[in-house]
């Protein structure tokens, strides 16, 4: 019967294909999930091989990233905007807030995962600090580094479809509508999506860290143990 | 600002919302973790001695993981045949989560357990179920602790979502606030959740510190 009541609701072409139909809500998703993390790359990834070469700040990174985990999405997302309106923007501001504190921890991580053997190595070799940083410890933090963006881009998927409940526009429009209607199937559609939209950018970001991770220390790579999505 | 507190906290019924929605909080984030507990341990074991069905089990896991929880709120009714707003969809939920969160540390928890205690307590005359419990799970437990500890911050945290299915403990503060523009019951809702997340992670170091005495005495 859940079923019929999905297959019902998919069989209608309009729900895929209007404006605010799967297709759309979709891309949209997709799109504030891709502008929230690669925000959120561009402040933490400096800023994690910073802290990681340096070592100033690495016990702090944890703490902040420990507590970010404990923080409730919804919360945040209904206070970002009850104090600055309603609107995309202070819900992507929420978004890129969540996103950040995995790729620092990710990053710091990594720098601190290069053996000190390598980073000696490197020094003895006469590299300068900034060779040391982007021929050495930027590639070997490769791995750890995409574990946080991976757990990232989780986290954002998740809070996306939850910030529907404020306005903000995805796949979380299409559930949270029909649990307003009590039209079971759609609720479900839309999950099934958001759950494919996440297992299917997690696979694509594997993917792209066993690319660009050089040959020789991929098999040293491992994910760090994920965030709450 | 404090105004606003005073007359959020003055309101008889505004009381009656937050202590019941802290106490469906708790039983919420609480039950899910011990039942994760319960699938996890046979499962970590399983993948443990099994090291073909190893990998299928983490990777099914790790694919779980990666479910967003409002969609898995929803998705569960109609895998399980549960009502639509069931408290127990968040529960069967998190212990989901919980169960593919835990896997991996019981597995390395029995794995880092050294094979010369496991032998010394077979020869002492433990049977396989008693050594079980009695020698390789409490040497697990140091592994297996740190791994409850990230589950259990983050039920306390994704409780909260089941509010836009009408379940959702303190993230019912949420919902309410925004309705109706009103900041304090939000504010509340984040600070009471970080409270309870941490006072959660307290009380497992400290069961733990309680359950490995031996960790204390100075090495092993």
């Amino acid at each position: 019967m859940v079923l019929d009541e999905l297959i019902a609701w998919l069989h209608d072409p309009n729900h895929w294909l209007s404006s605010s139909g799967l297709l759309v809500q979709c891309a949209l998703h997709l799109y504030y999930c891709v502008v929230s993390v690669l925000a959120a790359s561009v402040i933490a990834v400096p800023l994690g091989l910073w802290i990681g070469h340096s070592g100033r700040g690495a016990v702090s990174v944890v703490v902040v990233g420990n507590s970010i985990r404990a923080l409730p999405t919804l919360g945040l997302v209904t206070l970002f905007v009850l104090l600055a309106g309603i609107g995309v923007l202070p819900t992507l501001a929420a978004l890129v807030l969540l996103a950040v504190p995995p790729v620092l921890s990710g990053a710091v991580a990594g720098v601190h995962s290069v053996p000190e053997e390598v980073r000696d190595a490197a020094k003895g070799m006469g590299m300068t600090p900034a060779q040391q940083l982007w021929q050495v410890e930027l590639p070997n933090a490769a791995p750890l580094l995409f574990g946080g963006v991976r757990t990232a881009m989780l986290q954002v998927v998740a809070t996306a479809s939850v910030a529907a409940y404020v306005g903000l526009g995805g796949l979380g429009e299409i559930l949270l509508e029909g649990i307003k209607i009590y039209d079971y199937g759609q609720t479900l559609a839309a999950a099934l999506f958001i759950a494919l939209l996440a297992v299917v950018l997690d696979a694509l970001l594997a993917g792209a860290s066993r690319l660009l991770t050089p040959r020789g220390i991929r098999a040293r790579g491992r994910v760090p143990a994920r965030g709450a999505a | 600002m404090i105004d606003e507190l005073v007359r959020y906290f003055s309101s008889p019924s505004y009381r009656e919302v937050l202590l019941s929605s802290l106490g469906q909080h708790v039983y919420l984030s609480l039950v899910p973790l011990l039942l994760g507990v319960l699938v996890a341990v046979p499962l970590g074991r399983f993948a443990q001695r099994a090291p073909r069905a190893r990998a299928a089990l983490l990777g099914s896991a790790n694919v779980v993981y990666t479910v967003p929880s409002l969609a898995l709120f929803v998705i569960i009714p109609a895998v399980v045949g549960t009502g639509a707003t069931d408290s127990i969809n968040v529960v069967i939920a998190l212990t989901i989560y919980n169960a593919a969160l835990l896997v991996r540390p019981v597995m390395e928890g029995l794995a880092s357990v050294p094979g010369h205690v496991v032998t010394a307590a077979t020869a002492l005359g433990y049977r396989p179920a008693r050594r079980f419990f009695a020698v390789e799970v409490p040497l697990a437990l140091p592994v297996l602790s740190s791994a409850l500890r990230v589950a259990s911050v983050s039920n306390v945290s994704l409780v909260s979502v089941g509010a836009l299915i009408g379940i959702g403990g303190l993230g019912r503060l949420f919902t309410d606030g925004f309705q109706r523009d009103f900041l304090v019951p939000i504010a509340l809702g984040i600070v009471l959740t970080l409270l309870l997340a941490m006072a959660g992670d307290l009380l497992i170091v400290a069961l733990r510190r309680a359950l490995t005495p031996w960790q204390r005495a100075g090495g092993r």
